[in-house]
């Protein structure tokens, strides 16, 4: 799972209110490079919730993200690959997402975030 | 890509291996499959460069084929984890990188328009009626440019209104009528094979 499913992903326990952004527990993790790609970036910008992206990238220890961000930062290339490799090029393996607000744990098993729920909770 | 050499390499994917009645788990086809997003790409360039989501993705046929296409980012979203694990393989086969996610549609959050694209061949809510348009509700919520799905020709009206009237969708056109190979895979099956009428769609958000 790359950081930019993780800043999609909310939790939709029953009677959870605010399930975003889910925290990030990961045990480990690989990073692969992906072709940089500015255009995609800077359209995807206004998408990302950026404190999510950094406090998950932070939680990988890449923390190289700046605690905010504003569109004017799409200028500086230094800014964009960085926010290219932690929005593509990191994915997580094993772990798990946690609500924010229930503590409901999402385990990561092999990459794939389970968001299933259960009966009780839907 | 060709649309025949996207339909070769869909064609050596891995498919089901013991489906599951219960979630309609046909298997998409090379054919229909490379056609759906030759299509998306070549009319109206809604797969190179975008997020691409493949809703009950099963074995990943479709997210694969995007990704092929030149999707940025691609997500499967499945109910079934064996599925999943199939389409892991089958993207890890073709040295590609496609996320998934163990999830119901149904249950899925609206966190805005979080895609472009959604790609999906929803189950045909002939055994649990209403499914298709279930996911079609959730994809039109989620996608910001366009939703290509497939449904049963027989249903098209109904589709057409839903779409329209309670999905709020902008316009709602078929693209293409295509011929679904059902084989026998299931017990229920009296025929070896079926042949399904579906239409091809294209649902702008």
């Amino acid at each position: 799972m790359r950081l930019l499913t993780h800043n999609m992903l909310s939790s939709n326990v029953k009677g959870v209110v605010n399930g975003f952004p889910l925290r990030l527990e990961a045990s480990s993790w690989v990073e692969k490079e992906v072709e940089f790609n500015a255009d995609f970036l800077r359209s995807m910008f206004p998408k990302i919730d950026w404190p999510a992206l950094a406090g998950a990238a932070q939680k990988i220890g890449y923390a190289a993200l700046p605690d905010t961000a504003d569109a004017t930062m799409l200028e500086s290339e230094d800014f964009l690959k960085k926010f290219h490799h932690a929005l593509l090029e990191i994915h997580v393996e094993e772990g798990a997402l946690v609500c924010p607000e229930s503590g409901r744990r999402f385990p990561i098993n092999k990459g794939i975030p389970n968001m299933l729920l259960n009966e009780d909770e839907v | 890509m060709k649309l025949k050499q996207l339909e070769g390499l869909l064609g050596n994917l891995e498919q089901f291996s013991d489906p599951k009645v219960e979630l309609e788990q046909y298997p998409t086809g090379p054919h229909i499959a490379s056609r759906l997003l030759y299509m998306a790409e070549s009319m109206y360039g809604d797969v190179s460069g975008k997020v691409v989501a493949d809703f009950g993705c099963g074995c990943g046929t479709l997210g694969i084929a995007s990704t092929l296409l030149g999707a940025e980012h691609v997500i499967g979203f499945d109910i079934d984890s064996q599925s999943l694990e199939i389409a892991s393989i089958n993207a890890a086969e073709l040295e590609l990188d496609i996320d998934l996610i163990l999830c119901d549609i149904k249950s899925l959050g609206p966190k805005g328009k979080f895609v472009d694209t959604v790609v999906m061949n929803p189950p045909f809510g002939t055994r649990k009626k209403g499914s298709d348009m279930e996911f079609l509700s959730v994809a039109l919520k989620v996608a910001e440019r366009a939703v290509y799905s497939l449904h049963k020709t027989t249903t098209r009206e109904h589709v057409r209104r839903a779409a329209l009237r309670d999905y709020n969708a902008k316009s709602a056109e078929i693209l293409c009528q295509l011929r679904f190979d059902v084989p026998k895979i299931y017990k229920f099956h009296k025929k070896k094979e079926v042949d399904i009428a579906v239409d091809l769609w294209r649902f702008v958000p």
